[in-house]
């Protein structure tokens, strides 16, 4: 498949219908790979794809790098699934045009969380990571271990329904549709029928270990404001204090923020260094969505983002009679 | 030492729900003295980051009040605003706030009664699930 996906990026530079691709290439350490560009086919041979492949490089479309769709460069791009969702998300919020992006699918089977890897490895250090069909090997010194693949994925990959694009150009072997129904929100449920003082409780546990580093802020290809609320500090809104108030507003208002616009591709989730549960804010925002307005995030290209639109006579439970 | 009273913070749109607060003074309607009115242009101004603010900073409730469905002097302020205050509400209960923390209504210019009523059923909500603990600075 690797072959594949360089001749792929390869073909489409050198006949001139992309000025640059982004994709991953293997990073420095084992358990990481990492965004790569790539302007000419000679440096197509760089390209990877594999389970470490976590990012969700549509957020190069965005943030500080609005530069790329400014210029409108044509650009390829390889996506997963969920990335797929973020990009098709992004050009319904006109971040970027259609005709700009050449859009490469590649076949997913979900991505690591290499904290999931380094407790397998019991705190030793993994040298070595390799991946053969459902089955991980990791190597380190004096120790290998063989894992099946699915004790080792993101959260996000093991509630994800569609885990291929459906909006594409080119697609590296053969797109598997839209697996179908099944409940991804039973966790969720499981979590509302706690008790509040449960939920508090565990939300405490979970929420105060935020540094306020934003990296799941930084990380989101939904999160592109040019000055975000958390930055802005006139008037200041919010305290940027890591005392569990704060830390919990934050995360509140950012999932409202992406309400109706998170992918749930899980990035904030591997990028957070202190291994918080991201994702249940974000999936019981996702769930409301679902359920209320009907809308499935990055799915229809001519959809409007559902918190930007409205039905006259949509259920109003909520509101005193 | 006297007994705890709720304080709250009523966001009130200016065109429907204000008015009705004014009706509820002019007509000399008796309610609850805890409501403290911050008057906004439409419900669709209402960031839940206001709501959340207000909670922080010792508010023990938050009232939410624009135009009925239909009739926003801003054609469908109320109507994005609707959106958001149904994501809002199932996600700071899905954190442990208690569910009449934070409420919504609609009221018109004409409801006076109606706007006493509604602060004298927020303030009662709010009485009985005492003063605000989850989300509050310093607490």
């Amino acid at each position: 498949m690797v072959n594949e996906l360089r001749e792929a990026a390869g073909k489409l530079l050198d006949d001139g219908k992309v000025d640059l691709v982004i994709g991953w290439a293997k990073g420095s350490l084992p358990l990481a790979s990492t965004p790569v560009f790539i302007s000419s086919s000679d440096e197509a041979d760089q390209l990877v794809f594999d389970s470490t492949c976590g990012n969700n490089l549509t957020v190069y479309f965005t943030k500080d790098n609005k530069k790329i769709s400014r210029d409108r460069k044509k650009v390829g791009i390889f996506v997963k699934g969920c990335d797929s969702r973020s990009l098709v998300l992004n050009i319904t919020e006109k971040q970027l045009k259609r005709e700009d992006v050449t859009i490469i699918g590649v076949p997913c089977s979900g991505v690591i969380d290499t904290r999931k890897v380094r407790r397998k490895a019991e705190g030793r250090e993994v040298l070595e990571y390799s991946q053969d069909g459902d089955t991980v090997t990791i190597k380190g010194k004096e120790f290998e271990l063989s894992v099946p693949l699915e004790e080792l994925l993101s959260n996000a990959c093991l509630s994800c329904l569609r885990k291929d694009a459906e909006e594409y150009d080119l697609f590296i072997g053969e797109p598997r549709k839209f697996s179908g129904e099944s409940d991804p929100y039973s966790d969720i449920e499981e979590y509302e029928n706690l008790s509040a003082d449960e939920r508090w409780e565990r939300m405490n546990e979970e929420y105060s270990k935020c540094i306020r580093c934003y990296a799941c802020r930084n990380v989101c290809p939904s999160c592109y404001c040019n000055v975000c609320f958390v930055d802005q500090n006139d008037p200041q809104w919010i305290g940027k204090t890591p005392e569990i108030t704060d830390t919990m507003i934050f995360h509140i208002i950012r999932n409202l923020h992406i309400a109706g616009r998170c992918v749930e591709c899980g990035a904030c989730e591997r990028a957070c260094p202190m291994d918080i549960r991201l994702l249940y804010l974000n999936r019981k925002v996702a769930k409301e969505v679902r359920e209320r307005f009907g809308s499935d995030t990055g799915t229809d290209l001519d959809q409007k983002p559902a918190m930007a639109d409205f039905r006259e006579d949509e259920n109003q439970d909520f509101i005193m009679g | 030492m006297s007994e705890w009273q709720p304080k709250i913070l009523a966001i009130l749109c200016n065109w429907c729900s204000y008015a009705g607060a004014d009706l509820a003074g002019v007509s000399r309607m008796q309610y609850p003295p805890n409501v403290r009115v911050v008057r906004i242009p439409c419900s669709g101004r209402v960031d839940p980051l206001m709501i959340l603010k207000g909670l922080q900073s010792g508010f023990d409730g938050v009232l939410v009040s624009g135009c009925h469905p239909g009739d926003c002097h801003y054609i469908s302020g109320n109507f994005v605003a609707r959106r958001r205050f149904a994501v809002l509400k199932p996600l700071l209960e899905f954190v442990g706030v208690e569910p009449d923390r934070v409420q919504f209504s609609w009221i018109s210019a004409g409801e006076g009664e109606r706007f006493a009523q509604v602060v004298t059923k927020v303030t009662e909500d709010i009485r009985k699930i005492g003063p605000a603990k989850r989300l509050v600075k310093g607490a």
